[in-house]
C-alpha cells in the first residue's frame, strides 16, 4: 500500500474543519457599525420565496393579444424598471415567449411589515398609459384600494385621447407650492411633446384637460392660459408617497398592452421564518444522531466519515451562498434543503460502503494495511455507479426546471423555480461526496493506520482480540 | 464466513405476492379514492389567514361564505408556534371549488372584509396561490417528462456499466424495481389522500436515484463475485452471496438516511410546514421500499431471466 504521511491526517481534517466553519459561520469584521463580509456563510444565503416568504406572479395580454418577442422583452424591462424604483431589487424575472406570459418571483425584504401582495402585483402590472383628454364625463366612480372615491371610465368627448405619456420626457414628485400638506408631479415634456400641449392648451383654453392614467382621472384642470414651456403638473390627491409610485410609473412607461394576472402565490414572510427554523434544528439533529450512530457502528473509519460528513456539508452550503464567487447567485428553497439532506445520506453511505468493506476484509483475514487497501479499492466502483446515476438525475432536474431549458420547446419556460434548487443542491453534493467522502476520507484513513498508537485492528473495525 | 447465507432467491415468489398485493390494494383504493392532483397541477385557488383570539369558526365560515359567492371549503388549524400577546393563534385556510384562478381583486376584497369586520384578530394572509389549469397542466406535464428522461438515461448506464452480467437485463429489472418504488410512493399518496403536487415530483426522482443506488450496489457486489468465483457457479447462489454480503450495508445506509428524513419529518410535524411533511413521509416510505425493491424485486427478477437465457442456450 501506497504510505501517506502521518500528519497528513490532521492537516486535512483540520482545514476541513476549518472550512466548513468558514462555510457555515462565514467571516466577517466590522468596523464601526458597518459589516464588511469578507467569506459569506449561512446567512448570506440567498432564500427563495418558500422560506423568506414573497411574491410570485405570471403575467399574460388581456384579450388575447399575441405578443411579439420584443413586445414581450420590452415589457419586462419596463417591469424590471418598476420594480428597482420601488425599491425590489431581489427578483427573479423571465418571460416565456410560448404562452406570452412574464414570470416574476420576488422576496419580501428582512423586517418588512408591509406585505401586500396584490398590492404589488397591481403596481408593477398596471399598463401605466398616461393620457390627456379633453373634458371630464367618466361612467363610474368606484374605491381605490386606500378607499377613496376615484373616476375610472371616460366616456363621451373624453373618450378621445389628446397627448399620451410617451410625451413625457421626465416625471418627479414635488411638494404642492400651494398646500404643504399635499404633493405634485411635475412632468417635463420633451420637443414634440412641448409643441402638442401647447396646440392643446391653445384649443381648450379655459377648458377642463383631464389627465388619466390608464382607467383611473388623476386630475382634472381647467386650462389657464397656452402653456409653451414644456412643463405640465399633476395635483390630485398625493401625499409624498403615492406621488413617488406616479412618477415612478410615468418615468418607467406604458406597457405595450395591458397584462392580466393569470396565476400568483404569496407566502408571508413568518411562516419562511419558522420553515428555516425548522429545518435549522432538523439538520443539527440528524447530524448528531448519524455522527454517533457511525462512530459506534464504524469506529475510527466513523470518525473519519463524520469529519468528511461535516466537510461536505460546508461545501453544499458554500455552493449555494456564494463562498467561491465564481459561482452563480442561487436562490435556495425548501426542496433545495432536501436535496443537501439527501447528498449527505450519499455521503455517509459511501463511507459505510468502504467501512463495511474493510470489515469484511479483516474477516477474510487480512492485515491492517491489506485490509484498508483492498478495502478501499475494491468499495470505490459500487460508489462511482451509486453516485453517477444520482448526478444524471440531478443534472435532468437542472436541465428541465431552469429558466432557460431543454423543454422549453414543448412546455414553455420553468413554472417554477423550486425543483431546480433540489437539482443543484443535489449535483453539489454528489460533486462534494466525491471530494470530501471518497477522496480526503481515504487519505485521511490510510495516514491514520501510519500513526501507532491508533494502529489497531479493532479501532478499523476488525475483531478485538487477534491483534 | 458463508454459514450465514440468505436464501433470497428461493422466497423469491413470497416477495413478488407481497408486491403485487401492495400494488393490488392500491389500485382498488385508487378505484375508491380516485386521485387528487394538487392545484399546482390542476388549477384552482387558495388562500390562507393567520388570525389571533376567539373567533366564532361558524360566523367566519358564513362571513368568509357571503364574500367570495363561490363554492369554497374552510378549514381551521391551530397555530403552536406564534403565541402573540398571549392569544392563541389560528390560521384558517379557504379553498375554491374548481380549477379557476381567482382575481388579486377577489382576494383583496376578503381580506379587507374580514379584517372590518374581525377588527381585534388582526388577519394577515399567510400563503395564496392561484393557478391557471392550463399553465398547471403543462407543469404535470413536464414534470412526468423529466421523471421519464431520468429514468431511460439511468437504465442506460445501469447496460452500459453492467454489460459482464447480462448488461440489457440488469438495466430493465433495475427499471421494474424503480418502477415498484414509484408505484409504492403513489399508493401512498392515494391512500393518505395527498395531493399530487411539486413534492411528488421531487421525491420519486430522488427515489429513483436512492432506489438505483442500491441496485446498483448488489449488482457491483455481483459483478465482483461473479468474477471471483467464474461463470459456471449456479446464478442463484452468486445472487444469494452477493445480496448477503450487501446487506449490512443496505440496512446500515437505509437506517441514517431515514434518521436524516425521519428528523426532518417530525420537525416539520412540531412546527406545522405541511409543504415539508408532504415532502418528507414520502421520502420515508420510499426510501424502505428502494431498498427492498433492490434486494428483493430486482436481484430475483435479473437471477430468473438469467436461469432462462441459460436454459435456452442449451437447447
Amino acid at each position: 500500500m501506497k504510505r501517506i504521511p502521518k500528519p497528513v491526517f490532521f492537516i486535512v481534517a483540520i482545514l476541513l474543519l476549518l472550512f466548513s466553519y468558514t462555510a457555515i459561520f462565514g467571516v466577517s469584521y466590522y468596523t464601526g457599525d458597518v459589516k464588511h463580509t469578507v467569506i459569506k456563510g449561512i446567512n448570506d444565503i440567498r432564500w427563495g420565496i418558500d422560506i423568506q416568504g414573497g411574491v410570485e406572479a405570471t403575467f399574460v395580454p388581456a384579450e388575447d393579444v399575441d405578443a411579439t418577442d420584443e413586445q414581450l422583452e420590452s415589457a419586462k424591462s419596463i417591469i424590471e424598471t418598476r420594480m428597482i424604483s420601488s425599491g425590489i431589487t431581489d427578483y427573479e424575472l423571465y418571460t416565456d415567449s410560448g404562452t406570452d406570459s412574464i414570470i416574476v418571483r420576488f422576496p419580501w425584504k428582512e423586517g418588512q411589515k408591509d406585505t401586500d401582495a396584490g398590492k404589488a402585483i397591481e403596481e408593477i402590472s398596471s399598463t401605466a398609459k398616461l393620457t390627456f383628454r379633453p373634458g371630464n364625463s367618466y361612467t363610474e366612480t368606484k374605491m381605490n384600494s386606500k378607499g377613496e372615491a376615484v373616476c375610472v371610465g371616460p366616456k363621451d368627448d373624453t373618450a378621445t385621447v389628446l397627448m399620451d405619456g410617451s410625451a413625457v420626457k421626465s416625471a418627479s414628485a414635488a411638494p404642492d407650492p400651494e398646500n404643504a400638506e399635499q404633493f405634485v408631479v411635475k412632468l417635463k415634456l420633451n420637443a414634440e411633446g412641448t409643441k402638442t400641449f401647447a396646440d392643446i392648451t391653445k384649443k381648450y383654453v379655459n377648458q377642463v384637460v383631464s389627465i388619466w392614467m390608464d382607467d383611473e382621472m388623476l386630475s382634472a384642470p381647467t386650462i389657464n392660459e397656452e402653456i409653451t414651456g414644456g412643463e405640465a403638473q399633476i395635483s390630485g390627491n398625493f401625499d409624498a408617497e403615492s406621488a413617488a409610485t406616479l412618477a415612478n410609473q410615468i418615468n418607467g412607461g406604458a406597457l405595450p398592452f395591458s397584462l392580466k394576472t393569470e396565476s400568483y402565490g404569496e407566502i408571508s414572510p413568518t411562516l419562511g421564518e419558522n420553515s428555516l427554523i425548522a429545518m435549522a434544528i432538523a439538520g443539527v439533529i440528524a447530524l448528531i444522531i448519524i455522527s454517533l450512530f457511525m462512530i459506534i457502528m464504524y469506529r475510527l473509519p466513523g470518525v473519519v466519515a463524520v469529519i468528511a460528513l461535516l466537510g461536505q456539508v460546508g461545501l453544499s452550503i458554500a455552493a449555494i451562498s456564494r463562498y467561491f464567487t465564481v459561482f452563480n447567485s442561487f436562490t435556495m428553497t425548501l426542496p433545495g434543503i432536501a436535496g443537501i439532506i439527501l447528498s449527505i445520506g450519499m455521503g455517509v453511505d459511501a463511507n459505510v460502503i468502504t467501512a463495511e468493506r474493510i470489515k469484511e476484509e479483516f474477516k477474510s483475514g487480512k492485515t491492517l494495511d491489506g485490509a484498508i487497501d483492498r478495502g478501499t479499492k475494491n468499495s470505490l466502483s459500487a460508489i462511482i455507479d451509486g453516485n453517477m446515476t444520482v448526478v444524471i438525475v440531478s443534472i435532468i432536474l437542472l436541465l428541465v426546471f431552469g429558466s432557460t431549458n431543454i423543454l422549453s420547446f414543448i412546455f414553455g419556460a420553468s413554472t417554477t423555480g423550486t425543483i431546480y434548487a433540489f437539482g443543484y443542491t443535489l449535483l453539489m453534493g454528489v460533486i462534494s461526496n466525491f471530494i470530501m467522502g471518497v477522496f480526503l476520507s481515504r487519505v485521511m484513513l490510510k495516514s491514520l493506520c501510519g500513526i501507532k498508537c491508533v494502529r489497531k485492528r479493532w479501532l478499523f473495525g476488525g475483531a478485538k482480540n487477534n491483534e | 464466513m458463508n454459514n450465514r447465507l440468505l436464501r433470497f432467491t428461493k422466497f423469491s415468489k413470497v416477495f413478488f405476492g407481497i408486491s403485487l398485493s401492495i400494488i393490488f390494494i392500491g389500485i382498488i383504493f385508487n378505484f375508491i379514492f380516485g386521485t387528487q392532483l394538487d392545484i399546482q397541477f390542476r388549477g384552482g385557488s387558495y388562500i390562507r389567514y393567520s388570525y389571533v383570539g376567539d373567533v366564532d369558526q361558524k360566523d367566519l365560515t358564513d362571513l368568509i361564505q357571503d364574500n367570495t359567492k363561490e363554492n369554497i371549503t374552510v378549514s381551521y388549524s391551530t397555530d403552536m408556534l406564534s403565541n402573540t400577546e398571549n392569544k392563541q393563534a389560528y390560521t384558517v385556510r379557504v379553498e375554491f371549488a374548481g380549477n379557476k384562478a381567482i382575481t388579486t381583486e377577489q382576494q383583496q376584497g376578503l381580506t379587507k372584509a374580514l379584517q372590518k369586520a374581525y377588527p381585534d384578530a388582526s388577519f394577515k394572509v399567510q400563503e395564496s396561490s392561484a393557478i391557471q389549469s392550463t399553465m398547471g397542466f403543462k407543469f404535470l406535464m413536464k414534470c412526468l417528462a423529466a421523471v421519464a428522461i431520468a429514468c431511460l438515461l439511468m437504465v442506460l448506464y445501469v447496460t452500459i456499466r453492467f454489460r459482464r452480467i447480462g448488461g440489457l437485463s440488469a438495466g430493465v429489472m433495475a427499471l421494474v424495481a424503480l418502477f415498484h418504488d414509484v408505484a409504492m410512493i403513489y399508493f401512498m399518496y392515494v391512500i393518505f389522500q395527498m395531493p399530487i403536487d411539486s413534492n411528488f415530483i421531487a421525491v420519486v426522482l430522488m427515489i429513483l436515484g436512492y432506489s438505483l443506488n442500491d441496485t446498483i450496489v448488489i449488482y457491483d457486489r455481483v459483478r465482483e463475485e461473479r468474477r471471483k468465483l467464474g461463470a459456471k457457479e449456479e446464478i442463484g447462489y452468486v445472487f444469494d452471496l452477493s445480496a448477503t454480503k450487501v446487506m449490512k450495508r443496505t440496512i446500515c445506509t437505509s437506517i441514517t438516511t431515514l434518521i436524516a428524513i425521519g428528523t426532518v419529518l417530525v420537525v416539520s410535524l412540531v412546527f406545522n410546514i405541511d409543504s415539508v411533511t408532504s415532502f418528507a413521509l414520502p421520502m420515508m416510505i420510499g426510501v424502505v421500499s428502494g431498498c427492498y425493491s433492490s434486494i428483493c424485486i430486482a436481484g430475483p427478477l435479473w437471477v430468473i431471466w438469467q436461469r432462462h437465457k441459460k436454459k435456452v442456450g442449451k437447447k
